[in-house]
């Protein structure tokens, strides 16, 4: 009896696997197998035409790796820095750091739409009309969606994760290690930066590699800050609308004139998307183990 | 024979937190000699040993009451710098802790950080200069960029020892430095011991008794955050003048 128990139970684990395994095949199958069809060089180096019934989607491509590699350059440097803190200075015991700890967790929980509001209503409301009111007097300049306030937004949203990431990399690094370099009369913050920091630097790439996964899939946190349903040509300025591949996505499945004519250029696009988050992440792991190597020399 | 005190500790109360692990230690420790301490786990040695470099400041709660003193100056005293004290007295830890970067990186790290080099070729001098007072020169001249996690234990330990003398300290506290080691090892470092006391005040914690007994000039035993006794190491050894001290070194309790 606690044999066929036994046995059963091993069974429900593996239909379970199986079942998981399947739905992922299903998808990405049906993805490839659809999104393939009318892929062509033209469809990624183009841009989109008929309103987006015919044509490529470079713009699309090309926006939504800025605004990953914008928000990357913010995230992570500002992210390591409050890690830093967390891990280094702030005492674990203090109110302060309990209740910051808290809200990055929270921030971390909330639902992305809710970051959409928040930039629009900080950075292109607040920040960016602030910006033109003083440089700017009488014109909209910053005040309005661009790529800079996206990125920003994304950002924001993309902060928990680097910091969380990276305060649990500082933590794992040694006691002995920090205790050996003060012993030699070097200060915290060279400990920090000749230790510490070294050491964590996968960790670092962690943080961005699933920063950057989520950066790239999100669409609501733009849907307000910067996205733009069409362009007719590429942002060149920082306080320009782009092309989004997932808010795209969006726009060909709920906005298209034709549906069904729309259907191979929305498989395609979702497959590009799926390709760009994977090629992103897979640079950002092989630099991870580069520098494992390196450090590990 | 009379060697003059480098470090003077008086009346000194350690407390972690409301827990008090020192009782009114009162000891002076000679230039030029190796003190050893002496005692079971927990009875307050290591915890002195971490006062004479402030390295309990990094604990929170922490608190010391009394003087100590180095080279008659109070470390304790707002007016000293506590980076220029962990230069003068260096640290080696019972695990051997080089960092994870090549063996030339690690001995250069503390002259860097202390910017005591102006040039490469200077810093080439002090490496060499200490990896040979660490008796290391010979086995690692060769692979100086080599990973110092590729050496022996033995080895980590003396590279360690190697990155504490390149900051010229003029004492050096080790935490059982060869406690982790095999006997060949500690042989060596022993040896190392001897050699370093020309020149350094070296005050070492140990669990070894044969160790205290070979390689110190005097012994300090303690017991529950108490010393206990502190005289010449052959006294202490031959004829202890405390009964607890006599049922330590006997093996009676510890």
């Amino acid at each position: 009896m606690r044999k066929t128990i036994d046995r059963t139970f091993v069974a429900l684990t593996l239909l379970s696997t199986v079942i998981i395994l399947a739905m992922i095949a299903i998808i990405l199958g049906n993805i490839f197998v659809n999104g393939t069809e009318r892929l062509s060089w033209e469809f990624v180096t183009a841009a989109p035409q008929q309103g987006m019934m015919a044509g490529g989607i470079f713009p699309a491509i090309y926006g939504t790796v800025l605004l990953v590699l914008i928000m990357s350059v913010v995230a992570v440097p500002f992210g390591v820095l409050v890690a830093i803190y967390f891990a280094e200075y702030a005492r674990t015991e203090s109110r302060l750091y309990q209740w910051t700890r808290m809200a990055v967790n929270n921030l971390a929980g909330v639902p992305s739409i809710v970051f959409g509001l928040f930039g629009l209503g900080f950075f292109i409301q607040t920040i960016g009309r602030g910006m033109d009111r003083i440089l700017y007097p009488g014109h909209l300049v910053y005040g309005q969606p661009s790529i800079i306030w996206a990125s920003m937004t994304m950002a924001v949203l993309t902060l928990p994760i680097v910091i969380i990431t990276v305060e649990e990399t500082m933590r794992a690094v040694p006691r002995e290690y920090r205790e050996a370099s003060l012993a030699l009369g070097a200060t915290r913050l060279q400990t920090i930066f000749r230790v510490v920091l070294p050491q964590s630097w996968p960790g670092v790439m962690t943080g961005a590699i699933l920063a950057i996964g989520r950066g790239a899939g999100e669409v609501a946190p733009v849907l307000f800050t910067g996205a733009a349903y069409f362009l007719p040509q590429l942002p060149t300025r920082a306080n320009q609308q782009f092309m989004h591949l997932g808010y795209h996505v969006y726009a060909m499945s709920t906005q298209s004139p034709d549906v069904e004519a729309t259907k191979p250029l929305l498989y395609s696009t979702v497959f590009v998307l799926l390709v760009l988050t994977f090629l992103l992440n897979l640079t950002a792991i092989i630099i991870r183990n580069r520098m494992r190597q390196w450090s590990s020399k | 024979m009379e060697q003059q005190i480098k470090i003077t500790v008086r009346g000194t109360n350690f407390f972690y937190g409301a827990n008090q692990a020192l009782h009114d230690v009162n000891v002076g420790i000679r230039q030029c000699f190796v003190t050893a301490l002496i005692g079971p786990s927990g009875c307050g040695k290591s915890t002195f040993l971490r006062a004479l470099n402030r390295m309990n400041d990094l604990i929170p709660g922490a608190r010391l009451e009394g003087r100590v003193e180095l080279d008659g100056q109070d470390i304790y005293s707002n007016s000293m710098d506590v980076i220029q004290l962990r230069r003068r007295v260096g640290m080696i830890f019972q695990k051997s802790n080089p960092f994870p970067m090549s063996i030339y990186e690690n001995v250069a790290y503390g002259p860097r950080v202390n910017g005591l080099i102006k040039r490469r070729a200077d810093l080439d001098v002090i490496v060499e200069k200490t990896l040979r007072s660490a008796a290391l020169w010979d086995e690692v001249k060769d692979r100086l960029s080599k990973s110092a996690m590729s050496l022996s234990g033995g080895q980590q330990q003396r590279l360690c020892i190697a990155r504490a003398l390149a900051v010229e300290p003029e004492v050096l506290l080790m935490d059982e430095p060869a406690s982790a080691l095999d006997p060949i090892s500690t042989a060596k470092i022993e040896e190392l011991i001897y050699q370093l006391k020309r020149t350094y005040t070296i005050v070492i914690v140990t669990h070894n008794m044969q160790q205290a007994a070979r390689v110190s000039d005097e012994t300090g035993f303690f017991l529950n955050g108490r010393l206990v006794e502190f005289a010449e190491t052959k006294k202490i050894f031959t004829a202890p003048v405390k009964h607890e001290t006599e049922d330590y070194i006997t093996g009676r309790f510890g």
